[in-house]
């Protein structure tokens, strides 16, 4: 009975370390991949304005920021709102489009590695191969799969899809910059590339367009040309923190520099943020969800201590007789507490190592496991459309296990305290008496 | 320090114990006084409910009186600090309990052993492990339990489990063995074979004091002591 109060326990504290290290471990993948798809769709650091209007003079701050050191390439890019329409189709769509260098943007973004048919050469990201003239257009793998209904197309075909793309260009001041029926730029692109992210709401918004192309629909392509954004990526031993503050005070600089030209108030509304302060809204969430995990996960080892305090409260009085026996022949109190907070320790050792083992290699199978449920019931661990994953990540951190481990065996602890210290507090006469009964 | 025959190792002054129940109070002793003079076999004899074993608790530092003093060789037990007690129970007194009081877990072996081992550092631990083994078996070769020694107590009859008690009582070489009934859970044989080797163990200089409700197990002893209603 004892012995099996006590594989209780180990099964009891196997099961909450194995829970733990495979929600916390593929949770903390998903974060962390989540992060770095956001780092590398953003580069670096963005200085940029949220404004339509875009900010004036950015190929003079562009040529300062190349001349930095620490600034390994820059990008400017456009942001804007448009109607997207298929040929064919006379539904307008709502999408955001991005204006970029493809190269420029390569090189400050991991744009290239996102491409499908230009992966290796992204300067050809918006050339099409059939015809030479014709402007190209890159769409979001999701937005395309809503398009065509195939996510993954054919390497060496390129569909023939054009797309008619309209804005309403805004002057400096941000009024319309065209009056009448001509009020919207419109213009066809034809599908050139597809780009997967792996951020669904990218993915699934985004049309990337030629910079110039995207700066004249924009409006921005006046005598005093206007961008939305620089991503700047830093050279590899920089970190973040320090080169967004370099740049803070460049653009301070700068911005005291143009204070006096025609336009100088763009600037005003641009700020300079480091890829995560840029990407907060996505990721912001996503971290509430990995503390709200965090939390849920405490509330199981707070189980974990209740079970132990009860299975060692069981244990105790069961053993009320062999303290008596113990403390009859010399064993002090300190002697009894540390006995059953080693006994605690082993209960938390063997049954973090048996958990931590199970779900180690639950982790190594999962995502078999995942295949085979997908194949046989439809059913998948975690919904593609909402985490963009392509494996579930299994990478076992040591950090989290050394973590997870030491919070099984200090729960463990904890709930022998009492019991330990109840024990220890037992009169031996009094337990001895009871043994007799 | 060398103490002469006559010293008296033991001894109890005005030992008075009461227990509350409810909103009554049992006083179960009221006044005891006893001398136990070293290599002495005392034999304490009184009816069931007069009070033997808890007098034979407080001698031994299992408990506290209400009232009086306990001194051993001189020290007032209830001057000493827990580790004293700890070390008292440990060194310096034995105790064999009628209903044997082994640990199951644990081999004979272990069980004899394990006063030896207590309060050790891991180190300590490792260091007189043999030796103590050693002592452990020799204590139960003299027992005649050689052939017992990685058994479980309750793979023994009760006879050769409350030898074990002795041994694990004998262990750390106590100046005072305290046997509370410790016959009591035999049949006469098997008692009177235990009582053998309390009156050996008493001959080789053992100080014993045994509590009994029975008379003719107490004339064992070389001195008897009568507790009655409360008093000796």
């Amino acid at each position: 009975m004892k012995r099996r109060i006590t594989y209780f326990a180990v099964l009891a504290v196997a099961l909450c370390v194995f829970i733990v290290v495979v929600v916390m471990t593929v949770m903390a993948g998903l974060v962390n991949e989540f992060k770095e798809k956001n780092h590398r769709f953003a580069g670096d650091c963005v200085v940029g304005t949220e404004s339509l209007v875009g900010f004036a003079y950015y190929e003079d701050f562009v040529k300062l920021a190349e001349q930095q050191d620490f600034i390994e390439a820059v990008s400017p890019t456009i942001k804007s709102f448009a109607l997207k329409r298929r040929r064919g189709s006379e539904q307008d769509d709502v999408v955001e489009i991005m204006g970029i260098d493809p190269v420029r943007d390569s090189q400050a973004t991991g744009f290239g590695d996102t491409l499908y048919y230009h992966k290796d050469d992204a300067s050809r990201a918006f050339e099409i191969a059939y015809d030479a003239n014709l402007v190209g257009c890159v769409l979001g793998d999701f937005m395309l799969l809503q398009d065509t209904n195939s996510r993954n197309l054919s390497e060496t075909s390129l569909p023939r899809i054009a797309y008619s793309i309209s804005c309403f260009p805004l002057t400096a001041r941000g009024a319309l910059a065209q009056a009448g029926t001509d009020m919207v730029n419109t213009k066809t692109f034809y599908f050139s590339d597809q780009s997967s992210t792996g951020l669904p709401r990218v993915d699934g918004s985004l049309v990337y367009l030629p910079f110039e192309q995207a700066q004249l629909l924009c409006g921005m392509g006046e005598s005093t040309k206007r961008a939305s954004r620089l991503h700047i990526r830093f050279k590899p031993d920089v970190k973040i923190q320090a080169g967004c503050e370099k740049i803070q005070s460049l653009w301070q600089k700068f911005r005291q520099d143009k204070a006096g030209e025609t336009q100088a108030y763009t600037l005003d509304t641009v700020t300079v943020q480091s890829w995560k302060q840029y990407r907060r809204s996505s990721i912001a969430p996503m971290e509430n969800e990995q503390t709200e995990m965090s939390v849920m996960f405490g509330f199981v080892g707070i189980t974990t201590v209740f079970i132990v305090l009860v299975v060692f409260y069981m244990i105790i009085s069961h053993k009320s007789k062999d303290i008596g026996i113990l403390k009859s022949i010399g064993v002090s109190n300190v002697d009894i507490i540390e006995l059953f907070s080693g006994y605690a320790f082993l209960v938390g050792i063997i049954g973090a190592g048996f958990g931590l083992l199970a779900g180690w290699i639950f982790l190594l199978k999962i995502n078999r496991i995942e295949d085979w449920l997908f194949k046989h019931f439809g059913f998948q661990l975690w919904d593609r459309t909402i985490y963009a994953i392509g494996d579930i990540p299994n990478k076992v951190e040591f950090k989290i296990l050394a973590i997870i481990v030491v919070s099984a065996v200090v729960a463990c602890l904890i709930g022998a305290l009492i019991p330990s210290l109840q024990a220890a507090r037992q009169k031996p006469v009094e337990t001895l008496q009871v043994g007799q009964l | 320090m060398i103490m002469s025959k006559d010293d008296f190792i033991l001894k109890a002054e005005g030992l008075h114990k009461s227990y509350r129940m409810g909103a009554t109070e049992v006083r179960v002793l009221k006044g005891v006084n006893l001398n136990v003079k070293k290599g002495e076999f005392v034999a304490i004899i009184g009816a069931s409910g007069s009070g033997k074993s808890t007098l034979l608790h407080i001698l031994g530092a299992l408990d506290k009186p209400t009232r009086g003093v306990v001194t051993f060789e001189k020290r007032d037990l209830s001057r000493f600090r827990a580790g004293e007690l700890n070390r008292f129970r440990n060194r310096m007194v034995g105790f064999v309990f009628q209903f044997y009081h082994l640990l199951d877990e644990l081999s004979v072996l272990e069980n004899v052993f394990l006063p030896a081992m207590t309060g050790k550092s891991i180190i300590g631990w490792f260091a007189c492990r043999r030796q103590a083994k050693n002592r452990a078996k020799k204590l139960l070769a003299l027992m005649g339990l050689t052939e017992r020694i990685k058994h479980k107590p309750y793979q023994l009859s009760g006879g050769e489990r409350q030898r074990v008690a002795i041994g694990r009582a004998l262990m750390n070489e106590p100046r005072l063995l305290l046997a509370d009934e410790p016959t009591g859970n035999l049949d006469s044989a098997t008692g009177n074979g235990i009582l053998d080797v309390l009156e050996a163990l008493n001959r080789a200089g053992q100080t014993i004091v045994m509590v009994t409700h029975d008379e003719r197990i107490a004339q064992r002893a070389s001195r008897i002591v009568t507790l009655a209603d409360g008093k000796i």
